[in-house]
């Protein structure tokens, strides 16, 4: 089993006991699992990649096959206590709107991305003069599934131009957790945890 | 304790079963094959359903044609549905022909064949009856119900009429409601069997009265094209033709296609009544679970308990991947717990009922809850 990713290490600890939550880009599944069996929450997931879905079923789980800009519209307002958006958010079309979705449906939302202002990414396209291709993001500029990259600034705009309310963020340096005064620089991941 | 593996039995149910069209039937009988020992608590069954021509002969050879069970793929000791865990139970559906009542049953008022006095029954019929074999077995509730097409049909109806007495709910290749185009289907085969002379209003039992065989291999010719995909056709049969070199200029079966439906037909009518033939597909057509709510079909779920499974495949034309996607959409909208994922095989409809290791995978996850994870 793989292990969880440090953003999900952070998603993990701040989920309540018992709570019920949606899962959206949820892969195989590894983040499900360890919300259902350290915090006995109640989790449905969303996974686009049919193999993936599969896999996850097979262990289990309970995981629909979806598109997140198509199919999240069908769940009733607040029906999760928490939904997570982790690492899916600059794979979207409109993820706008998808914000727009995650706080409608559930209580609360975490959303994670990778952080493209981070200083390694800025001095990459600076020197370079090419897209940067580092560790987070490693793909082409031609085939990454990162359609929309995204500051920690960037989203901060966005989620005070929606008037939504923050009710945690964490910044992310490989494994380690950095302070949020320099996070658009320093951070190479973030975390939100919004409410609508 | 029960013993395992009785390839098939019958039970005469206690009481009348009511219908949905309003009548009851008398001295109702269900054939069911099981497999697999019944725990002491008896929370280990699971109710295999199976499809229009389908019967109980689930994971044992087929008495009439000496084939193998028509889902060993899945039933069995070590197999997804696996027997040496489960007691699995599979009956023959109310209106069909392997030894639950039906149209060529004898009617104990008439002490004549039914034919088509049967009244009209539907999947809830259906369901209400293996309920009552349930009752009769002194199983309370199912660990679980599934079946594919048809099959599906009914594990959906089982989850919406008795909540309380089904655990888990596995709904594959599957639909909610037949559509425009599955009656039209339907409505073909029913048309070929009665514009068969033979056919004779039904009354076709007596001694020295051929069944409509004829009509019956056409309309299951017309519906077995609905069970295969377009492309899977291409690829086994193309334009090839059949024992020849070139085409005769006639109405012989020139193409391979041609003479494997002819073979697909004649082999049918050996197995299977016409009335039955009539009777199933009338009651699929009248299945629409939403209807009784409005047209809502996630309030037939409303707070339900039961876990679900959805799972279509690309190539099904018959329950397209949308029919079950409203399934799963009703299901979330009544909060209900419930997987779907479409998955990939160019054998169409018939997809359900061959080799598919990811169908095999889930379905295992599925039942065993994820404690084997």
């Amino acid at each position: 089993m793989t292990s969880l990713r440090p953003d999900q290490k952070i998603i993990a600890a701040h989920v309540a006991d018992g709570a019920r939550v949606l899962d959206i880009g949820c892969g195989s599944g590894v983040l499900m699992q360890e919300l259902v069996e350290t915090r006995g929450a109640d989790v449905l997931g969303m996974e686009i990649n049919p193999a993936k879905v599969a896999a996850a079923m097979a262990r289990g789980l309970s995981v629909a096959q979806g598109d997140a800009l198509k199919d999240l519209v069908h769940y009733p307002d607040q029906s999760f206590d928490y939904v997570i958006l982790s690492q899916t958010l600059q794979a979207v079309k409109r993820p706008d709107l998808v914000l727009d979705e995650l706080v409608r449906i559930g209580r609360q939302a975490f959303v994670s991305f990778p952080n493209f202002a981070h200083w390694r990414v800025r001095l990459s396209l600076l020197m370079g003069g090419r897209m940067p291709v580092t560790r987070l993001l490693p793909e082409q500029w031609y085939d990454t599934p990162n359609i929309h990259h995204v500051t920690v600034d960037d989203f901060r705009a966005l989620i005070r131009d929606k008037g939504l309310v923050q009710d945690g963020q964490w910044f992310l340096s490989g494994d380690t957790q950095t302070g949020r005064g320099a996070a658009n620089l320093m951070a190479e991941h973030a975390v939100f945890l919004l409410r609508g | 304790m029960q013993n395992a593996d009785r390839h098939s039995q019958s039970v005469k149910l206690g009481s009348p079963l009511p219908l949905d069209c309003g009548k009851q039937l008398e001295g109702v009988e269900i054939a069911y094959a099981s497999h697999g020992m019944l725990n002491a608590d008896k929370d280990n069954a699971i109710l295999i359903c199976h499809a229009l021509t389908g019967d109980q002969y689930v994971a044992s050879d087929h008495p009439v044609t000496g084939k193998p069970g028509w889902w060993v793929r899945m039933v069995g000791p070590g197999k997804p549905i696996d027997t040496d865990r489960y007691h699995v139970i599979c009956a023959n559906v109310l209106g069909s022909c392997m030894g639950s009542t039906g149209p060529a049953s004898i009617c104990p008022v008439t002490g004549k064949p039914y034919a088509m006095d049967f009244p009209v029954i539907t999947i809830a019929d259906m369901v209400r009856a293996q309920a009552m074999l349930l009752d009769h077995l002194g199983i309370e509730k199912l660990h679980a119900v599934v079946g594919g097409s048809m099959g599906g049909m009914q594990a959906l109806s089982w989850a919406a009429q008795y909540p309380m007495r089904v655990g888990a709910a596995a709904i594959i290749a599957s639909t909610s409601r037949h559509s425009a185009q599955n009656i039209a289907f339907h409505e073909v085969g029913r048309q070929a069997i009665m514009a068969d002379p033979s056919w004779q209003g039904g009354e076709y039992y007596g001694d020295g009265s051929a069944a409509p065989s004829a009509g019956l291999a056409v309309a299951r010719m017309a519906a077995h094209i609905t069970y295969l995909s377009e492309a899977g056709l291409t690829e086994k049969f193309g334009r090839r033709l059949q024992d020849r070199d070139t085409k005769t200029f006639g109405f012989d079966a020139d193409f391979q296609i041609e003479s494997y439906l002819r073979h697909q037909g004649i082999n049918f009518v050996e197995r299977f009544d016409a009335n039955s033939y009539l009777y199933i597909t009338r009651a699929m057509d009248y299945f629409d679970l939403s209807e009784a709510h409005g047209g809502m079909l996630a309030k037939a779920f409303a707070g339900t308990p039961v876990r679900f499974c959805l799972i279509s495949f690309n190539t099904d034309w018959l329950y397209p991947t949308a029919e079950s996607r409203t399934i799963l959409q009703a299901l979330h909208a009544a909060g209900a717990d419930a997987s779907f994922v479409e998955l990939e095989s160019p054998f169409g409809h018939d997809a359900f009922l061959l080799e598919n290791a990811e169908m095999e995978a889930i379905i295992r996850g599925f039942l065993g809850n994820g404690e084997e994870r």
